[in-house]
């Protein structure tokens, strides 16, 4: 393996509008599906945590909505190259859900309504990382960008905050999702352009 | 057809770019319901992040196909098996 500089990646934003490499900028949030909008009805929705060990932990919306919300402002940023900064959304740290989950994992593969899946190393979605939100700039989030609720996880690129999220099962195995098996890269981190399997 | 999706028709350039014969000619059978019918007649979601072409009959995935720099990963999992007419 050769010895990789750091000062050969993107920077991070500090105060500029520096990009991620290969990313431009949007204004507006475009919207890429892979299937029918789900359409799930709030009295039937439910996200659920499941360990490696069989044992699940369920919140309806009315369980979802009483946890405490936070109002993360991130940077989005999209594999097929768009990027949208300043992002508001509303909704609850998936360190809170995790308070009460007793699990040795490494890895996540969080499932959707529709059927899709994706997976990231549960690392990725603690400390701050993530979160499940209902909201976006102010308003409650739309079917075709995810709502009623969808992961959120902005340091990854996009297709990592599945829409729809429905659940998050924790394995011991890595289990690659929906676009990590059809040539999109396993882990994807924007700033270091990790579009493709082998980038 | 709703604004969400297109037909397979869709899909007739990019497989283009790797098969020698029209596939959305062909004749595909759904790994999921069993339906039987020509390529062309499946509702292609994309083409960004990937073209993901649904059965017509139960909206499972039957095909999908991403293109990326000097790479294309094509996916039949969802297909039990293509029928084509080929010259003899």
């Amino acid at each position: 393996m050769g010895i990789v500089s750091r000062g050969f990646r993107g920077r991070r934003r500090e105060g500029g509008d520096e990009l991620p490499p290969g990313q431009y900028l949007v204004e507006d949030f475009p919207v890429l599906s892979a299937g029918p909008t789900p359409r799930v009805p709030l009295d039937r929705w439910e996200f659920a945590i499941d360990t490696e060990d069989g044992q699940t932990h369920r919140w309806s919306w009315q369980e979802f909505m009483a946890l405490p919300m936070q109002t993360p402002t991130v940077d989005i940023h999209c594999v097929t190259k768009w990027t949208k900064l300043g992002t508001t959304w509303e909704g609850v740290s998936l360190d809170v859900f995790f308070e009460d989950v007793e699990s040795a994992a490494e890895y996540a593969l969080v499932y959707s309504y529709g059927g899709y899946t994706t997976n990231l190393p549960l690392e990725e979605l603690l400390d701050g990382k993530a979160w499940i939100v209902h909201s976006f700039d102010g308003e409650e989030l739309e079917p075709r960008h995810g709502g009623p609720a969808r992961l959120l996880v902005p340091h990854l690129y996009f297709w990592k905050s599945a829409k729809w999220v429905r659940g998050i099962r924790l394995l011991n195995e890595d289990s690659p999702g929906v676009w990590e098996t059809a040539g999109y890269h396993n882990y994807g981190d924007p700033w270091r352009e990790q579009r493709y399997e082998g980038d | 057809m709703t604004a969400e999706h297109l037909d397979g028709n869709a899909l007739a350039g990019p497989l283009g770019e790797i098969f020698a014969v029209d596939v959305t000619a062909a004749i595909g059978r759904c790994a999921s319901c069993g339906l039987t019918g020509p390529v062309a007649a499946l509702r292609v979601y994309g083409p960004e992040p990937g073209l993901v072409a649904r059965c017509p009959g139960c909206e499972e995935v039957v095909l999908r196909l991403v293109r990326g720099p000097g790479t294309a990963w094509l996916d039949l999992r969802g297909t039990v098996s293509l029928r084509l007419n080929i010259p003899d």
